[in-house]
Formats: structure tokens, sequence, C-alpha cells
């Protein structure tokens, strides 16, 4: 028997069903090359992660309500129902082995963006109830608190106090008619203040006037990652009323992966309409201050390292080349990881799995996907673009006792500006 | 009823009402999937959704280096079965008579002996795609018995057409009609299977490449 909640889960999952996806399951050839692509499956090679399985009580929904035999086979009563214990049976496939990383959808020969589908499916998956503790966790603190990990505004506050002291840089803080609003990651306060930093630092020498909303400030968006679009939803509004009030041209999402894919692309989705302001990821604009010649820098890394492409960024975001633009200024040896780009492998945290405790082992499995890819090339730094890839791959290096310091891209860059005649302009 | 009156049969009103569920089956699969529908994409776009579209309905043909290293056997397997079918259906001298009394159309046929060998290798691989399907630990997970049915309707039409090509079992009118019955299933089965690909791979490939144009990002 289903209960009210998985009636509910499934109501969701059939809003869901659009011509894409009739399409997707239309064309399934059940070719398997989709787990191929995904690093749950080749690190643990349980076929059970395979990325098109990861769907199946929605494919089954669709073949039993939007399809000619699978109606005849539920008016005749044989089809097989979604119930229950699938919730059950697929809440681990569906949040704890898919970090949506989108590699699968983009090696589907019939062209299927199976990612596309898991983030979908997830919709019911929490309508239901069946959805990891931590990742409830941190939706619930993202609505009540603003943030996931509790972030709140003294907090921030405090190391905009610090970062002020430290460069002797005033930072913004709701300063109406600037023209950029910058966002942060809860992980880049908390952990990583040299971003901060780094950006204060970058727009006093570019010129470029910005602030921070004491409003919105945080930029990860916990309700894209669970599947609960009505939370989403809200989270981006509170971006979208501080960014029109304020009255910025352009938001700037910060180093995080999944926050981009949020206000940037399923942010006007969301809200229902488009935004009267652009949005950029950091590394867009940087390279565009580079572009323009507004960075100036002095001196090379000798270090030997790579870039990690988080795969928001890379496949979902199609920021490709700004990062390598940008190394070339500050990198003298840099090096590409096999995969690197487009076909670069995940590091496991990404699509709320870091966030879901129970996951940690099949995670940290996952990650000697991005090990090998390590090895292979033997670098001294890896630099990256997203503050939960960063804790990931710390997380991960840590386990397999590799000594690679993991930094990142922006406050990379921000080491090498050139900035003697700026003291003291503030 | 002899191997003739089931030619005919075959030939007449079997084949009518073939081609009338394959071409209503398929109609309907893609009426099926554009009645859904599909919101428009609010955000700031990067680039064309109809570039992106059209490039990846041909790009999505060739298959990304890194998984072709994975799978290099399964992958060519793959090519091998679908160019072999192609060509046996489309350069066999009987078939492009047939397909001229219908349509009109016409053109150059390829010798007898090389469409043989054609259909041998075609078998050959679907008997491989089937040892992979029942060996792989993935294949074998996802398969239902769709993936079973929809790899036999599509052996018996090659299997058949080289039999009775050959001469090897049965006299050959009674062959003929078996081998045109075997079609007629293939084409009555293909609108409720995952056969459906032939056409909606189109679709699919088009609605991933439409957004990932749109959005300036890979395909």
């Amino acid at each position: 028997m289903s209960g009210p909640s998985v009636e509910k889960g499934i109501n969701f999952i059939r809003e869901q069903i659009d011509a894409p996806v009739a399409s997707f399951f239309s064309s399934c050839v059940h070719c398997g090359m989709c787990a191929e692509a995904c690093l749950f499956y080749t690190q643990t090679g349980d076929p059970r992660y395979t990325p098109i399985y990861k769907v199946e009580p929605m494919r089954r929904l669709w073949e039993n309500e939007f399809t000619l035999w699978g109606r005849i086979k539920s008016t005749l009563g044989i089809a097989k129902k979604v119930t229950e214990e699938d919730f059950a049976q697929w809440e681990e496939l569906v949040y704890d082995g898919c970090s949506l990383c989108g590699r699968c959808s983009l090696v589907c020969p019939v062209g299927n963006d199976i990612s596309g589908m898991i983030r979908k499916i997830r919709e019911g998956f929490s309508a239901a109830g069946y959805a990891p503790e931590g990742l409830i966790g941190a939706t619930t603190r993202a609505i009540t608190i603003g943030s996931p990990m509790g972030v709140r505004l003294p907090a921030l506050k405090a190391q905009i106090g610090h970062v002020e002291k430290e460069t002797g840089i005033e930072i913004p803080l709701d300063r109406a008619g600037a023209e950029y609003m910058v966002l942060l990651s809860s992980m880049e306060i908390m952990n990583f203040p040299e971003y901060l930093q780094a950006i204060a630092r970058i727009m006093r020498q570019a010129g470029r006037t910005w602030t921070i909303s004491s409003k919105a400030f945080e930029a990860t968006n916990s309700g894209i990652q669970i599947g609960a679009s009505d939370l989403a939803r809200e989270l981006v509004q509170r971006v979208v009323d501080a960014a029109e009030e304020l009255g910025v041209q352009t938001v700037i999402s910060p180093e995080c992966g999944h926050a981009y894919t949020a206000i940037r692309w399923e942010g006007p989705n969301l809200i229902g309409r488009p935004f009267k302001f652009k949005v950029r990821h950091i590394l867009e604009v940087l390279d565009e201050f580079r572009e323009q010649g507004l960075i100036k820098t002095r001196g090379k890394e000798q270090a030997r390292l790579t870039f990690h492409d988080p795969c928001q960024l890379v496949r979902k975001g199609g920021v490709v080349e700004q990062p390598r633009h940008l190394l070339d200024l500050v990198a003298e040896n840099f090096v590409e990881m096999t995969d690197h780009g487009a076909m670069n492998w995940c590091c496991g945290g990404g699509g709320g799995v870091s966030a879901n405790e129970r996951a940690d082992e099949l995670r940290l499995k996952a990650f000697r996907q991005k090990k090998s890819q390590l090895d292979e090339i033997g670098v001294e730094t890896l630099v990256t673009a997203c503050a939960n890839c960063r804790i990931t791959l710390e997380e991960g290096l840590e386990e397999y006792e590799m000594d690679i310091p993991v930094v990142g891209l922006t406050e990379t860059l921000a080491e090498h500006l050139v900035e003697e005649d700026q003291e003291g302009q503030g | 009823m002899t191997a003739e009156t089931l030619l005919t049969w075959a030939r007449g009103s079997a084949f009518d009402w073939a081609i009338g569920i394959f071409v209503f089956g398929m109609v309907l699969r893609l009426i099926e999937v554009l009645s859904l529908g599909k919101k428009p994409d609010l955000a700031e776009g990067r680039g064309s959704g109809v570039k992106g579209g059209l490039k990846t309905i041909v790009t999505r043909s060739i298959p990304r280096a890194s998984v072709f290293a994975r799978e290099p056997v399964r992958i060519t397997n793959g090519y091998v079965f679908h160019v072999g079918f192609l060509l046996v259906l489309l350069f066999y001298g009987p078939h492009i008579e047939f397909i001229e009394n219908l349509t009109g159309l016409s053109w150059p046929a390829l010798p007898g002996g090389i469409i043989a060998g054609l259909g041998m290798i075609t078998m050959a691989s679907l008997v491989l795609a089937l040892i992979f399907r029942l060996r792989n630990p993935v294949l074998r997970h996802i398969s239902t018995v769709n993936d079973y049915l929809a790899w036999a309707v599509t052996l018996l039409p090659v299997l058949t057409g080289y039999l009775a090509y050959s001469h090897a079992v049965l006299p050959y009118t009674a062959m003929l009609a078996l081998h045109i019955l075997s079609i007629e299933l293939l084409l009555v089965v293909a609108p409720f299977t995952k056969l459906t690909h032939m056409f909606s791979f189109a679709l699919s490939r088009w609605y991933q490449g439409y957004q990932a144009g749109y959005r300036g990002i890979e395909s």
C-alpha cells in the first residue's frame, strides 16, 4: 500500500515528465554506456549505480501513464507500479550515488540528459520524504537561517572585519548602485576567507564598484540539491530581491559549482521570469577583466599544478576556457589531467553528496577516480574554483595520503597582483 | 496452406497491416512525446538552441574518446550492427526493387555476394551484442524482456533473408514468405519497444542539444 507521502512523491515526479523526458525514455536502448561515464559505477562496479537505472521509477511512471502500451497494461492491471518500497530502495541511488555531475548526459549515444532527469526525480523523492537527513538539515538551515551551514550575518560581518583589517580595503555592504553584487558560499565565509580578500584586492585593481548584500549573501542553494523547487525558488528570490533593490548590473556567483547552476540557469526558470541583472561566475568576470587589461600580475607559480574543473561550471555552465586563460597569467607549469574540461571526472561531492554524511564511505570510494587522474600527472598543487570541490578534494587526498595542497583560482590570481601603487587607496 | 498462398498473404494484406500499425504506432509515439510540451528557458542564453540541437543530432553518433577507451569492442560492435543492417536493407537488389514498386525511387545495388557477407557480419554483431547483454553486469542488471524481444525481432529478418538468399533451408518461396513475415513482425513490434529509437534518437539528441546550444555548453 502506498501512503499519502508516496502519492505526493509520485505526483511530483509526474509533474516533471515533459517532452524531453518522454523522448529520453523513448530512445533509451539500454546500452549501458552511461555506467562507464559514472564514477559511482566505475569505482564500485555495482550496476545499480548505472545512471539510467537511477531514474527507473520515473521511467515506469512514464510508461504506465504516458504510453499506449503502458496504459493498456495499467488498465489490465499487469503494469508494474511505483511503490513505497521503490522510494525506499532508490533513495540511496538518487542521492548518495549521484553528484549530478552530468558526465552520463554527455556520453549517451541517443542524447539523453540523464543527470537532468535525476535532478527531476529528486523532486518526487524529497516531496515523499525520502531524502537523506544531512540534506534535509542543510535545506532547513538554508531556509530558516539563510545558510546551509548556519552562517548568520554577524559571522559574515566578523569575517569582513578581519579582511578589512588585513587588506586595508573597505568591503562595501549594501551599497546601492554598485556594478557588481558578490555572493559567497558559507564554506568561503567560514573556511576560505582568502576568497573574499582576493575579491577585494582584484576589484580595487580593476577599479570596479561592488557590494555584498546583508539580506542575501549566500550563494548556495540546497533546494536545488535536494530537489525541492519551492524552497529553491525562495532562496533564489532572496538574491533577486536584494540585487534589484540595490540596482546592481551583475550578480557574481562565487567559487561554487551548483550555486552557479542555481542562480544562472535554474533561477529565472524557478521564479518564472528573466532577471533584470546579469549573472556571471567569478571566473567569467575575472577573465573579462583580464581581456580588458584590468588585471596586472607579476611572477608565476613555479609548482607543477593542474586545474580541477567543477562539473557544474564545465559541463552545466560552459565555463571552460576562462580558468585556463587565468592560469596562463600566473602559472609556469600548468598541466592538464586526462579527461580535463567538459569530460572531467567529478570529485564525488557535488549534488548534495558532501552534505550527506551517510554517503561518506561511497564518496571516498568514488574519489579513487580523481586519485588515478592525479596519480597519472603527479602535480604539486591542485587548483579549483569551487569551495565544495575543494573540501571534497582535501578530504579525499587526506584519505589516500596524498600530499597535494588545494587552492582556489581567484586567490591564486590575487597573490600575483601588482598593487604597490594602490596601497592606501582602499 | 501452400507456400505460395502464404507468400501472397505476406506480400498482400499482412504487409498492409504491418505498415499501417508501424506508421500509426510511430506517429502515436511521436504525439505522446511532443504533446507533453516543454517550458521555455527563461535564463539569459549564450547561443542558438536550434544550432545546438541540429549539431548534436549529428555529433552524438561519435563516441567520446574516454568512454570509447573503456568499451572499444562494445561500441565498435554497435557501429558494425547499424551499418551492416542499413547496407543490407538499402543496397540489396530485390530490396531496392521492392522499394521502387512502393515509391518509384531507385538506386544502384551492391552485388548479392557482398550483401550475404554483410548479412553474416550483421548477425555476428547481433550475437555478440546478446553475449554482452547476458554477461556484462550493467547490461544484465538493466535489461528487461523488452530488450530480448527487440533483439529477436531484429535478428529474424536478417537470418531469414540470409537463408532465403543461400537456399540453405526450406524451398525458396517458403523462406521468402517467412522473411517477409519476420519483417512485418519487426514493423509491428517496433513502435512499442525500444526500437522506437530509430526515430526518437533525433528528438532526444535535439532536446539535449537545444538546451546546450542555448546555454553555450558542450553537448
